[in-house]
């Protein structure tokens, strides 16, 4: 017996669909075998993983904070990613977004200005992050470097930037030398929708973003354009869609989301500016556009659950000590899974008889 | 052994190859279903059969490329069981495939020393290639790179290839598609004395006159079965193409009298450099086409087609507008999409990728080439409905058949996607229709409809553009056919003053040297 792969003629909408299931499940198995190797009760941290943070309103508001801006990213980039562009290094433009937006915050820190300066600092975020993603953009229409290494390289220039200022001219001189700004003023920050409360405007935000990428992807023409250039680029020459433009447009569009997720993040749940306030969003951002199949809805449902592995995560570290790094392996195997199952999108597995028997009774 | 009665000149002999009950399923798909065939020594074997009836899947079984799901094959009366194309080569099966698997920036020796299993130094092979291009009248240059050869070169390079391990036992792959007729005269020299030498010969084919002439005895296959085996001499091409068919093809009518109007699509000494290396420079091309005329351009693929395609489409702009009239528009500089909103329409020679997207649907398939004009986009927004509807619209009036009402193009069988694709584009009511290998690949009913189409399409009053390889085809449907070579365009002569012989010649490229612009104007 053999086990082959096999061709489909039509593409399974079913198997697409359950497809995040299954790498899900594959997963869960997988980190069974890891706890246990670990010493650990596997039950128990699962349950510490993906039960005990949902059962309190804390953990709820906390996992809806940290999936706004894996969502926003994670949407930017499946633009990116339908067209067959490979941005990497949203974690870069994420940052640079969190600084330019900052640079306001800072100037205005003590003075009277107005609300007009939160509105100007989300602006000047995403203007940033968009004009960051047009290096490795135009770098690849223009010569035809591969935006796969320069995006990513660009994310530690933009992490070494960060660090300088904060260790440099922008440290809070009130700040006992601890590298990071001053705190943000109340009209540089972002609101919070319930008193006392930690979930944001940003959320409000994000669903916006979902629903107005949903919206583009599935009813324009330019939405059309992103699909065929990645999905058959020939043909998009052939219907007059300009693949060069659409590069500098979609990683235009996730530059400017990433940016703008990064000074939300700065200017809301984190409070000002600090060295190592991302833990790897922009990263964890292209598993969640994965795991949730490069459709807007479906990234949303994607980015709540690997914001309840980080809050999980964090949750099995008190509780059981399991290091916080597992978070990290538990999402590496997912992306991984996710990428397999995949396949039987186009395939299905068959299990055939490899002995090449004569049938009886033709000699 | 076998108890199937051999013809008669072999009694008592056993077949070189035999297939009995040879099947092969994909899936609920039966490409092969129980196919017998006896092969024999010093014999030339057609293999005829539409696209689709099952030639390659049986070929690809004895070059052991794929295994039969049932049946089994004997070799020289044993039993043969193939893992894998070396084996068949061990034994003495040579195949020579429609699409050469060539190297282009190596050089012809170097092709030949990676497709043979040997050991022998390659300076001895080289030598012995030599030797064996030459005893078969198969010139060619060992040091040559492959880039620089024509595809008649090529195919040589491929059938030397097969030749020098010696085998008993050859297969070609459609070896004429890509040949002019003169071309094809040689090829059948080799093939003659090949037999001659003992070896058999499994020729595959659709085109009748050529088996008729060519082989001993010819299988049949429609729609994976084997209809019959029989001797095509004594067969008439009319029933030969009934048992290829299953029933009698329509013949195409053309209307009794076009009315040949205005100037619709002009060229004007186009010159173009390649996007790529390899691509076929374009040289002072001229052209003129009028309303209620089709133009057939004849040649053997690769000498230009493609950038002549790619320069009418817009695809690839033109810096000089002047270059390409659409309907007295200068329209050199535009887009693909600009100049479909004058009224031209283009149908693209491969259908999956380049046509349609193949894993997207068929409304986003008509809304790929559909947006430009009418109303399937209003301010950016899709009109899904509108897309629909050029979906049922395309086939009901031109026959496609679909599992469901919206599928995703590759699902299409290639007949059935061709009409699609040719239909989204008539059904546009184009002025000017620029078309690449319409019925390439497409079996012999929905090329009759297609073909019936581009005449009732021209009829309308619109000036068509055909390039075919398709000698018959270009008689059957245009009034005019000139011949591209080499990047260059002949003059068009009327279709019934284009004899075979004539178009051979210029496919061949004599007859171009002495003119320096060569004009496909009217006379």
């Amino acid at each position: 017996m053999q086990l082959i792969l096999e061709k489909r003629t039509e593409r399974s909408g079913t198997i697409a669909l359950i497809s995040p299931l299954i790498a899900i499940g594959m997963t869960i198995v997988t980190m069974v075998i890891l706890f246990a190797i670990l010493g650990k009760n596997p039950l128990l941290a699962l349950w510490a993983y993906f039960i005990d943070p949902l059962t309190d309103g804390y953990s709820l508001q906390e996992i809806a904070v940290k999936a706004t801006p894996l969502v926003m990213i994670a949407v930017g980039l499946s633009l990116c990613y339908l067209a067959n562009v490979w941005n990497i290094g949203a974690e870069g433009q994420f940052l640079v977004g969190a600084v330019a937006g900052s640079w306001l915050a800072v100037k205005t820190n003590g003075t009277d200005a107005g609300p007009w300066v939160l509105p100007a600092m989300l602006v000047l975020g995403a203007a940033a992050g968009a004009l960051y993603a047009m290096i490795p953009a135009v770098c690849r229409v223009r010569f035809g470097a591969s935006e796969i290494l320069t995006s990513l390289m660009l994310v530690y220039v933009a992490d070494l930037f960060l660090d300088y200022l904060v260790r440099g001219p922008w440290r809070d001189p009130a700040g006992f030398n601890f590298p990071t700004t001053a705190e943000f003023d109340p009209v540089a920050t972002v609101p919070v929708l319930i008193e006392g409360g930690r979930l944001h405007l940003g959320a409000i935000i994000t669903l916006i973003v979902v629903a107005a990428v949903a919206i583009l992807l599935g009813r324009t023409i330019k939405g059309f354009e992103i699909r065929v250039v990645g999905a058959a680029p020939r043909a998009a020459r052939f219907g007059g869609f300009n693949s060069k433009q659409l590069i500098l447009l979609t990683f235009a569009i996730s530059g400017a989301l990433a940016g703008l997720a990064g000074i939300i993040e700065v200017a809301g749940p984190v409070g000002h500016l600090q060295p190592g306030f991302s833990p790897g969003y922009g990263f964890t951002a292209i598993i969640v556009a994965f795991l949730g199949r490069l459709n807007p809805v479906g990234i949303l449902i994607a980015g709540l659950f690997l914001a309840l592995t980080f809050i999980g995560g964090e949750q099995a570290q008190i509780a059981m000590k399991i290091p916080l790094d597992v978070t990290k392996v538990f999402q590496g195997i997912l992306l991984f899974y996710v990428l397999a199952s995949d396949s039987l999108i186009l395939y299905r597995i068959r299990l055939v008889s490899t002995s090449r028997q004569v049938p009886r009774g033709t000699a | 052994m076998s108890e199937s009665t051999p013809a008669s000149p072999h009694l008592g002999e056993t077949p070189l190859l035999q297939t009995i009950g040879l099947t092969k399923r994909y899936g609920t798909f039966l490409a092969n279903d129980s196919i017998d065939i006896d092969i024999w020594p010093k014999e030339i074997h057609a293999l005829l059969g539409e696209n689709g009836a099952g030639k390659s899947t049986l070929v690809k079984a004895i070059y052991g490329l794929i295994q039969p799901s049932e049946g089994e094959m004997r070799w020289e009366g044993r039993k043969m069981v193939l893992s894998g194309p070396s084996e068949a080569r061990a034994r003495g099966i040579g195949m020579v495939f429609q699409h050469f698997s060539l190297f282009d920036n190596l050089t012809v020796a170097e092709n030949v020393a990676l497709g043979l299993d040997g050991r022998e130094p390659f300076r001895d092979m080289s030598a012995r290639l030599d030797q064996v291009s030459r005893l078969y009248g198969l010139p060619l240059d060992p040091r040559r790179e492959v880039w620089q050869l024509s595809v008649g070169e090529r195919q040589r390079i491929e059938i030397v290839r097969a030749l020098m391990q010696n085998p008993k036992f050859l297969i070609l792959d459609e070896p004429t598609a890509v040949l002019t007729p003169q071309e094809a005269d040689q090829l059948f020299i080799v093939l003659e004395r090949l037999k001659a030498e003992g070896r058999a010969i499994l020729y595959i084919s659709h085109k009748l006159d050529e088996v008729k002439r060519l082989c001993d005895t010819a299988t049949i296959l429609r729609g994976g079965r084997k209809v019959a085996t029989c001797n095509p001499r004594v067969e008439t091409a009319t029933s030969l193409a009934r048992m290829m068919v299953g029933t009698d093809i329509r013949q195409v009518k053309a209307a009794p009298a076009r009315k040949i109007t205005v100037p619709r699509l002009v060229v004007n000494d186009l010159c173009l450099t390649p996007d790529d290396s390899h691509g076929v420079r374009l040289n002072n091309i001229s052209l003129e086409i009028r309303g209620g005329e089709i133009l057939g351009i004849a040649g053997v693929a690769g000498n230009g087609q493609d950038e002549l395609f790619a320069a009418l489409s817009g695809e690839r702009r033109l810096q000089d507008p002047g270059k390409v009239v659409i309907d007295g528009h200068a329209a050199g500089h535009l887009s693909i999409t600009q100049r479909r909103r004058l009224g031209a329409a283009f149908v693209p020679e491969e259908r999956l990728g380049h046509g349609t997207a193949p894993r997207m649907k068929l409304s986003e398939n008509a809304l790929l080439t559909g947006h430009a004009a009418g109303d399937m986009v209003r301010r950016g927004f899709i009109n899904a409905l509108a897309t629909l509807k050029a979906v049922d619209h395309a086939t009901d009036a031109f026959d496609v058949r679909k599992a469901k009402r919206d599928p995703e193009a590759a699902s299409l069988s290639g007949g059935n996607l061709q009409k699609f694709i040719v239909g989204r584009e008539i059904l546009r009511s184009p002025g000017v229709l620029v078309v690449n290998q319409p019925t390439w690949g497409v079996d012999a009913g929905a090329a009759a409809l297609i073909r019936q189409a581009l005449l009732d399409l021209a009829a309308s009053g619109a000036a068509v553009l055909v390039t075919s390889q398709d000698l018959d085809e270009l008689a059957e449907i245009a009034d005019r056919v000139a011949v591209m070579f080499h990047g260059r365009l002949s003059q068009a002569m009327p279709t019934e003053e284009a004899t075979r012989e004539k178009l051979g010649l210029l496919m061949g490229g004599s007859g171009f040297e002495r003119k320096e612009a060569a004009h496909a104007a009217h006379p």
